[in-house]
């Protein structure tokens, strides 16, 4: 019965995503912000599983099974968020097992007032950022930037028609997805990669970042506006036509 | 409803986590702009297309040397059983 319940509520998820049930969990992406804008309900959290309150106590008890089913399943996630904040394969790797080994040391400590997947981001956003400030002292700053956004936003408006996406061959998107990216100041970058790709709530990544709800909905509408006008000089109608 | 407005919402709009009557008020100047109407669209399909997006894989030696690591941890460890 719990299995069923399970699937149905993987299935709402999927719809609501619109994404085909292929590929791994972590596919299960930005939920959220594929809402219709008609369907005001705000969601959960859709990448958490019933479960994992049991697996935490066990794991607490010393149940190292228990722990490596955390791990298998948020270890994925984990390093696609490393990658993704730190654009570097060796760092996510760092960032990943440094993650997994904290929580394990300091599970004693966690009280359970998050939820597990939560307060692992919050190690590996850290250590992501810790990364990207040895690399670049001077331009990781927790404060943001002074520009304003919400004003330029009309100077580049230009169709891209219906799936612009699929202009491109699969390889060629990612590196253009990977470049975009890549160029959002990182408090911008970590924001949308959890609220977007990650499907975390608002409130979670205001806790993961320890920011306000009202910061986090600011960063989230400039980063969209960024990422929305890096991507006009490739998705433009008129780039292909 | 004015353009400046609509793009101060458009965060919430697209999550759909907006009031009724604000949303009524932004579909209503919607209707009638073109550029908010395209600002609105173009944004829905930036998170659309990263939410799409081939997932990272992981790796099989980046795995195996995680769960090495991990195994090393429990041992050490003395809850480990």
């Amino acid at each position: 019965m719990r299995a069923i319940r399970r699937l149905s509520t993987v299935v709402k998820i999927m719809v609501r995503c619109q994404i085909s049930p292929v590929g791994f969990p972590g596919a299960l992406l930005g939920a959220k912000a594929l809402l219709s804008a008609t369907d005001p309900k705000p969601l959960p959290s859709t990448i958490v599983r019933e479960d994992e309150g049991q697996l935490v106590s066990a794991a607490k008890a010393g149940d190292a099974a228990a722990f490596e089913e955390l791990v298998n399943r948020y270890e994925r996630k984990i390093f696609r968020l490393g990658m993704n904040i730190t654009q570097n394969k060796e760092d996510a790797e760092d960032v990943m097992q440094e993650a997994f080994l904290k929580s394990f040391k300091n599970l004693d400590h966690f009280q359970g007032d998050s939820r597990f997947y939560t307060w692992l981001v919050r190690i590996a956003v850290n250590e992501a950022l810790m990364k990207l400030r040895k690399r670049r002292p001077n331009q990781v700053s927790i404060d943001e930037p002074l520009t304003n956004d919400e004003d330029s936003v009309f100077r580049e408006i230009e169709d891209w028609g219906p799936s612009p996406e699929q202009r491109f061959a699969q390889t060629e998107l990612n590196t253009i997805l990977n470049e975009v990216i890549g160029e959002l100041d990182p408090i911008f970058r970590v924001v949308f990669l959890l609220r977007d790709v990650e499907g975390v709530s608002t409130e979670e990544t205001a806790q993961i970042l320890g920011i306000s709800v009202a910061a986090v909905k600011s960063r989230l509408l400039r980063a969209r506006l960024k990422l929305r006008q890096k991507l006009n000089k490739y998705f433009r109608r008129s780039e292909t036509q | 409803m004015n353009c400046k407005k609509v793009i101060l919402e458009l965060t919430s709009y697209l999550d759909g986590a907006i009031d009724t009557s604000v949303r009524i008020d932004l579909e209503q100047h919607l209707a009638r702009c073109t550029d908010c109407r395209l600002v609105v669209d173009t944004t829905r399909k930036t998170i659309q297309i990263f939410c799409n997006s081939e997932p990272v894989p992981l790796p099989e030696d980046v795995r195996n040397r995680l769960h090495t690591a991990l195994l090393e941890r429990f041992r050490r460890n003395s809850k480990t059983i």
